[in-house]
């Protein structure tokens, strides 16, 4: 496990590397001058030109800029926003919401998400299957702003369940509705992947052996056909994080909570770039770290992975 | 056993203790059956996508949206943009403006009817870019492994790495005062390929050491040669899966930059950029939302259906589970 382990970090230092090679190389290509765009309609004196062009590196070649730019992020230093505040503090303010948003979320779809895909499994070809199938591929198709906006119009302006938009400070029960609209794009995945995955493990022949040897379908069902088709479940988790990364952005747009995606979604609909820059940055190395703890935990549940 | 020719008198005398000599001549084994239709992966698919009433809807959908796209002017004769009057803000349908007005008095069903031909472009190229950029990057590193599998997965990963929306934002915001169709495309599909190539490389992993593939290598073509007209033909159906539905993943990610206010510009008729217009005025005039959300939600239901009816024909597992 620990080879494993050590082997999975060293092959994500170059993803790393690269993925914020990238970002940067991205904002290094931007046409326009970052100092004109500075002070706009005034140039100021070359002297302070040239004196912001040193303190920002910006005479240095590409690779040199982006060894600057690393080892601060290294230092925990991801820029300043564009209002002149820290990129850190905001983060160190809006990163709890979000992380508890995204929590809430996958709680969500994953209780859901495999209740509805082990019953429609257990029951292939039934109507509970059929309709459950044809609602998670409508579910797939709607585009998350669209849920976000019917959800916040029928249930929370209309039927008056829920509030419309977050309040300050962002309690749990203020977030039951975004993450509700955010688990709707990774539940309908699950569903199918656990009903797929449900199928396969129901005719394997550990299960059928169970069965034979009389154990009770309250046994099989949970421990021996549940437990060994959640595997690919926790699989979908790291590439299902990506899509919550993005799906944040929109709905806490939409509802208003104040954490990362609002931030980058408010950022964005100003044209901040520099701020856009940090907050994807930061989003991209969550990805990543998730990725690799999953992983890990994939590793831990199937030993065939650390001994492969 | 029964006397296979019973016509012929018994000559031998001895009895067989084991199984007769089969008597079919060797030619007849030999001999291809040639009356029936030739039949292959994709005539088998066709064969059972037909048979589905969920292609059909799905295809008489896509077609739709097709056509609606080419040919805006056969729907309605109102200028999706010009002609609007903001007399006409949120204004009530009438029989020549059947869905009623947007905020700035634009007639909905216009930019409905415009708007289809954005959404499909990018989506097209979208879809053209990724196939292209992900079978040349997974065929190389499936088929010729060694290091160049190593530098061109890896390579593949930084990218996968970006989740290709938040890549897609980043470009955008760099280049601001140069959106159109193509550039907001490659924005998209520049991170986008990366599972396009995942998928055809574990394919041609597991299809080129066939034996056909040794075949092929026996009768001295090049490697080259072989890949390209035995290996990638043999493992592109998982491809044409995904890429059915990267085309409705583009369609929505256009729309979600849009709405974010990176997409297009409002001189093009998107529906993203109307359904993100349409926002500030959800209590009072929810209906401006919704036109365009619907059409946007049909035109990505049609080819996620498509996908999965294609699927369910191509893969053989799903088609168990079906």
């Amino acid at each position: 496990m620990l080879w494993y382990t050590g082997k999975r970090l060293l092959q994500v230092i170059p993803v790393l590397l690269g993925a914020t090679f990238l970002i940067y190389f991205m904002v290094f290509a931007m046409p326009g001058d970052p100092i004109a765009a500075l002070y706009g309609d005034r140039p100021p004196a070359p002297g302070v030109i040239e004196q912001i062009r040193e303190q920002y590196h910006l005479n240095d070649p590409l690779i040199v800029q982006y060894f600057y730019y690393l080892a601060g992020i290294f230092q925990g230093d991801f820029g300043v926003s564009y209002s002149g505040q820290p990129v850190n503090e905001i983060l160190a303010r809006t990163f709890p919401v979000t992380i508890r948003l995204a929590l809430l979320a996958i709680f969500f779809e994953m209780v859901a998400g495999i209740v509805i895909g082990l019953v429609s499994g257990l029951r292939k070809g039934g109507i509970f299957d059929a309709t459950g199938l044809g609602a998670s591929l409508v579910i797939i198709s709607l585009p998350i702003f669209v849920v976000g906006f019917a959800a916040q119009y029928f249930l929370a302006i209309q039927f008056g369940w829920f509030r419309p938009t977050v309040s300050s400070g962002a309690p749990i029960q203020d977030l039951i509705l975004p993450a509700l609209v955010l688990a709707t794009v990774g539940f309908a995945q699950i569903v199918r992947l656990t009903r797929s995955s449900v199928i396969e493990t129901s005719g394997l022949d550990f299960v059928r052996t169970a069965s034979s040897k009389g154990l009770t379908r309250r046994r099989v069902v949970p421990v021996h056909i549940l437990r060994n088709s959640l595997i690919p479940v926790v699989t979908y988790l790291g590439t299902d994080f990506g899509v919550l990364l993005v799906g944040a952005t929109v709905t806490e747009g939409i509802f208003n909570v104040p954490g990362v995606g609002r931030t980058l979604y408010q950022a964005v609909l100003r044209g901040e770039g520099p701020t856009v820059v940090s907050f994807v940055t930061i989003m991209v190395l969550m990805y990543l770290i998730v990725n690799l703890l999953i992983d890990l935990l994939y590793a831990v549940l199937d030993p065939r992975i650390r001994y492969a | 056993m029964p006397d296979h020719n019973p016509s012929t008198p018994p000559t031998r005398r001895l009895e067989h203790y084991v199984a007769p000599l089969e008597e079919t001549p060797l030619e007849a084994i030999d001999t291809i059956k040639t009356d029936g239709k030739p039949s292959n992966l994709w005539i088998d698919a066709w064969h059972d996508v037909r048979r589905r009433p969920m292609f059909w809807i799905s295809a008489a959908l896509i077609l739709l949206v097709v056509i609606v796209a080419l040919f805006p002017t056969w729907f309605t004769q109102v200028p999706p943009n010009s002609g609007c009057q903001l007399s006409n803000s949120n204004g009530t349908p009438s029989a020549e403006h059947p869905l009623g007005y947007t905020r700035q008095g634009c007639d909905i069903f216009s930019r409905i009817v415009h708007g289809a031909g954005t959404s499909l472009s990018v989506g097209i190229i979208v879809t053209v870019l990724v196939f292209t950029l992900g079978v040349l990057f997974g065929s190389f590193a499936g088929y010729y492994g060694g290091w160049i599998d190593s530098v061109l997965s890896r390579f593949g990963d930084i990218f996968f790495s970006i989740p290709y929306i938040l890549a897609a934002v980043v470009i955008m915001s760099v280049l601001a005062n140069y959106r159109n169709v193509w550039v907001i495309s490659l924005a998209i599909g520049l991170f986008a390929w990366p599972a396009t190539a995942r998928v055809l490389r574990s394919e041609i992993l597991r299809v080129k050491n066939a034996d056909f593939v040794t075949a092929a290598t026996a009768i001295g073509l090049s490697r080259f040669r072989i890949l390209w007209s035995h290996v990638v033909p043999n493992s592109i159906a998982p491809v044409i899966v995904i890429t059915t539905i990267s085309l409705a993943s583009a369609i929505v990610a256009e729309a979600t930059l849009s709405f974010l206010g990176v997409g297009l510009p409002s001189t093009f008729m998107s529906w993203g950029n109307d359904i993100a217009q349409a926002q500030t005025t959800l209590r009072t005039a929810p209906q401006v939302l919704v036109y365009p959300s619907i059409a946007l939600s049909l035109t990505v239901f049609s080819f996620i259906m498509l996908g999965e009816v294609v699927r369910d024909a191509l893969d053989p597992k799903a088609r168990a589970q079906r």
